[in-house]
This record gives C-alpha cells, structure tokens and sequence, in this order.
C-alpha cells in the first residue's frame, strides 16, 4: 500500500514554507507529521492538506550544549506550538535573544517559516525544519 | 507461566571514559553473576544484552555474539536489544518471559555501553537519535532539550513558579549525590548542594548540569532461572513478579498526556496488575533520572506521589529511607551513572542487593521486600518496569 504523503513530499513543500498535513476524512483529525493511518482513529482514508503553519507555543528551551557537527548554531530556541488545526510541531525560534527566553514566551502567538538542516553523515539528506517568528 | 528468580548478579564499577572494551567489560560483570550462582559458562543456555551505541562508539555491532564466545558460553544463541536507555531492562524482561514459559531453565541478561568513551558532542548526537530523526532532530532536539521542554509544560500544568520547581528538582539532584557517595560502583563520589545545583552551568534551559545524568562506560549482567532451579542454587532467590513494557511516538504526538509519559502509566500498569501489588506495596525503586525533573514525572507516572506533588515529597524526606518509597538508593542515573545500554540491568543488580541486604551502610533500606525498576528508552518511546520480590 501506498504511503499518502512521505518525508520527502514533506520536506519539499516545507522548504516553501508550505506545511503539509493528513485530514482524516473518517473523524476529522489532522495528523502531522504524516503517518500510515490516522493517529486517532486508525483510518487510512486520509488526504492531504496546506495548514495555516500558525498557532500558539506551549513550551520551549534554549540548547546551550549541541550535538556534534552543530556546535556552531548554539545557542538555539526550540519551541513546541499547537497549531491551529489542533497538532503540536517542534521547529526554532527567531527574533528573540536565545539566552533570555523565559515562561512568558507560553502562548504566544508565532507563524511559520523554515530553515534547511544540512545533514551530517548520520541524517540520509537535508531536511528542513519549521522556523517560527512572531505573528505580530 | 513458571516463577522466575535472579540467582546471581554481577556489575562493574559506572566510571567516566575508560579503556575495556564492551565484550571485556560484559565478561566481568558476567563472571561475578556466574559464580554468585554457582553455575558455568556452559550452563547458560542462552543471552539476552542491552546495547545501544557500541556501533558508534568502538565500531562495534552485535556485541552480543562475541561476548557469548568471551565468556565461554559457546554457541548459545544470542540476541541484543535496542530500545536506547531501556535496552537492558528489556533484555531482562525478555529473559524472563523465555523461562516463565518454560523454553529455558537458566538464561544470562545484562547490559553493557561506553557511552562516555564517545565523548559529549558524539554521544549528544548519537543519543539524539532515540527522538524522531525526520521530524525532530532538524530542529537540533537533543536529550537534556526534551527535558527542559518538559520542565516548563510541567511548571505551567501544575501551576509551580519555575524557580520553586527548580530547587525541588535540585533537591533530587542532591539526595542522588548523597547515596553515590556511599555506592562503591558508582561514577560520581562527591557531595553537590542545593546552591551548587542552581549555580552550575546552563545545558538546555533551565537544565543546568547538576540536573543532567552523565554519560557513563560500564556492564551489569544477571543470571534468571526457574523455581525449581533458583531453588537448588541459592537460599536467597528474588523473584522476578511483574513486568511492564510499552511504547510511543515522536513527543508532539504525545500532546495529550505531556508531562505525564503515557507509556510509563500503561508499562507500570501492567507490570503491577502481573505482580498483583499496588504503588504502595513499594519499598525501593530505582527510578530513571536522567533529568532530575525526570525523577518528578517518574514517581507521579509510577502512582507514588500525586500528579505534579512529587518536589514537595522529595522535600519531606517522602523519596528517601523512612518516606514512602525509597527512591534511587544507588545514586540513580545522575550519581550512579549512566551506561544507557547497561542501566536497566544496573537497576536490577540495585534491587536484588537491597533486598538480599548487602549493600553499604548508610544506604541500605531496612529489610525492604519489594522493589521496583523504573527504565525509559527516548522520548518516551520505550518504557520498561521490572517488580521483585525478597523469596525468603
């Protein structure tokens, strides 16, 4: 059987800051990332779908130590955010001062971008990862 | 099902980088856990062995075959388990179904990792696999970054100011510290305050390195065997009573239950519903620090304390000999250390200790009877829960 919407159908539509999605077209749920079958109710009769790539952060750190290969990107946000469709999606965080992020960054409001990881020798490929900027 | 009982257990010292190889290490605690039981290398019939990373960090892959050879236990079949930090516990939990079900008398588990020989940015990256390497690793997630990320959803759901939170998890930190300075096979011997905690330098906010585990070389390994046999071999056999495992997917899609880890809550279900006990017939447990506010997710997961009351019962001694579980009583992960492949295994090795009563004096919980494992793989991909019983 098929796969619907693979990482590398993904990973291209991210990379025009497009972000792609599964609506369940048995209950409604909007699965992302892409699975087999819905992450709630199991049907594989899902379709694809473009999500808003706008939402709410519902947490978050600041990576001081990085793993190798990227030691030159620390010190990073990463931020959680429900997006408006319902998912949660992990990405980075712009216009903010890494080390000076505390709570009051819960809940607000941020749109999407994205920002191309390069790869390392481990990663099979560039992949591209949601870059989040405040909305206002 | 048969009775299942660990007859004997050995386990290196955890240390910092160090030159033996996975197979040397492995062959050591091996040996001490063969001659606990009184029995040969020929006597095993087959291996189960945590391993997570050797393919990284000595360009080792199925470690487990060349350590069956090493040990003279020639020919056995041999299988490794991958389930990052809970490697080891699902090799003894699979050791243990083989012989409940009777296709093996006698079986060798363990574990084994040199997760410090590969130094902190290989190992940072390597153990950043055990998150969804699409889907999260390009945003540069890393271990300490999953936990931090947990800190503050569990600050904001239980609505504590994150600075109180933070001497709470201190505190964790600190009473690991106190019994991996009594532990003689643990890889930290020092004493850490509150204040030394919260003045340590800055991993992944608000983790600072006093809250994170370290990355540790080291082996433990466990001999299991039936009733019948356990009988003829030892006067103390601990019983293994109930197991636990479960799994899940990448942290987003775990939206829903975060901070709370649902597959801890279903792992340790089951494993309490097998042993027929509740959280509170619980004297010991050696819970999976990797962070200490993974100490506080843990205790509530496993029924301990009350959802987000877990800091305050640290504080009233409820975590400690005298409380209500005596929680890490080895040093845990974060003074013990942190041997991923091995860890599971080590807590075992704790366990049988304590209840056999033959660990130091300072950290010996009196004449406990039951206790508990507690091993997260990833995530919250892997969990696994192992209950033993003293069986004299």
């Amino acid at each position: 059987m098929e796969y619907k919407l693979t990482f590398k159908e993904y990973n291209e539509a991210l990379k025009k800051d497009k972000l792609l999605g599964l609506k369940c077209k048995e209950c409604g749920k909007i699965n992302v990332p892409p699975k087999m079958v819905c992450g709630q109710c199991t049907s594989l009769d899902m379709e694809v779908v473009e999500l808003s790539g706008k939402g709410n952060i519902q947490t978050f750190t600041t990576v001081f130590v990085a793993p190798e290969g990227r030691e030159a990107e620390a010190p990073y946000t990463i931020v959680m955010v429900e997006l408006d469709e319902g998912p949660w999606i992990a990405g980075n965080l712009i216009d903010i001062d890494p080390g000076k992020v505390t709570m009051e960054l819960i809940g607000k409001r941020v749109k999407l971008g994205h920002k191309v990881f390069p790869g390392d020798k481990y990663s099979a490929g560039d992949m591209a990862r949601p870059l989040f900027s405040f909305e206002s | 099902m048969r009775k299942v009982a660990v007859v004997g257990i050995g386990e290196t010292r955890f240390t910092a980088a160090q030159e033996k190889t996975e197979v040397e290490l492995f062959a050591e605690a091996a040996m001490d856990a063969l001659n606990e039981s009184n029995l040969k290398p020929k006597d095993i019939q087959a291996l189960y062995l945590g391993n997570c990373l050797g393919d990284f960090s000595e360009g080792q892959g199925m470690v487990q075959c060349f350590a069956a050879e090493n040990i003279g236990a020639f020919n056995i079949p041999a299988s490794r388990f991958e389930g990052a930090c809970a490697s080891a516990s699902m090799a003894v939990r699979d050791a243990f179904m083989w012989v409940a079900s009777g296709f093996y008398d006698i079986v060798l588990a363990g574990g084994v990792e040199r997760a410090a020989s590969m130094g902190t940015p290989l190992a940072t990256r390597t153990f950043a696999m055990f998150s969804d390497s699409r889907y999260e690793y390009p945003s540069g997630i890393t271990f300490p970054a999953i936990f931090a990320l947990l800190t503050h959803l569990y600050a904001r759901k239980y609505d504590i100011p994150l600075a109180r939170l933070k001497e709470q998890m201190a505190i964790t930190s600190v009473q690991a510290y106190k019994y991996g300075m009594l532990n003689p096979k643990a890889h930290f011997h020092k004493e850490v305050t509150v204040e030394q905690v919260l003045n340590s330098f800055m991993v992944c906010l608000p983790l600072q390195l006093h809250d994170c585990c370290p990355f540790s070389d080291g082996a433990a390994a466990i001999v299991l065997a039936s009733e019948e046999v356990a009988k003829r071999l030892t006067n103390k056999p601990v019983y293994i009573i109930g197991t636990g495992q479960a799994s899940a997917g990448p942290l987003c899609n775990q939206k829903d239950y975060l901070p709370r880890l649902r597959s801890r809550e279903l792992s340790a279900e089951r494993a309490y519903n097998m042993a027929g006990i509740k959280p509170e017939d619980v004297d010991i447990a050696e819970i999976h620090d990797c962070f200490s506010v993974a100490n506080l997710i843990a205790a509530e997961g496993l029924g301990f304390f009350e959802f987000g009351k877990s800091g305050e019962a640290w504080e009233r001694g409820e975590a400690d000999i005298g409380g209500k579980v005596a929680i890490n009583l080895s040093g845990g992960l974060k003074a013990k250390g942190h041997p991923i492949g091995a860890t599971g295994a080590g807590q075992v090795y704790e366990i049988v200790k304590q209840l056999r009563g033959e660990v130091e004096h300072g950290r010996q919980a009196p004449e406990p009877k039951i206790g508990l494992t507690d091993t997260l793989g990833g995530d919250g991909g892997t969990l696994c829960n192992l209950i033993l019983q003293r069986g004299w």
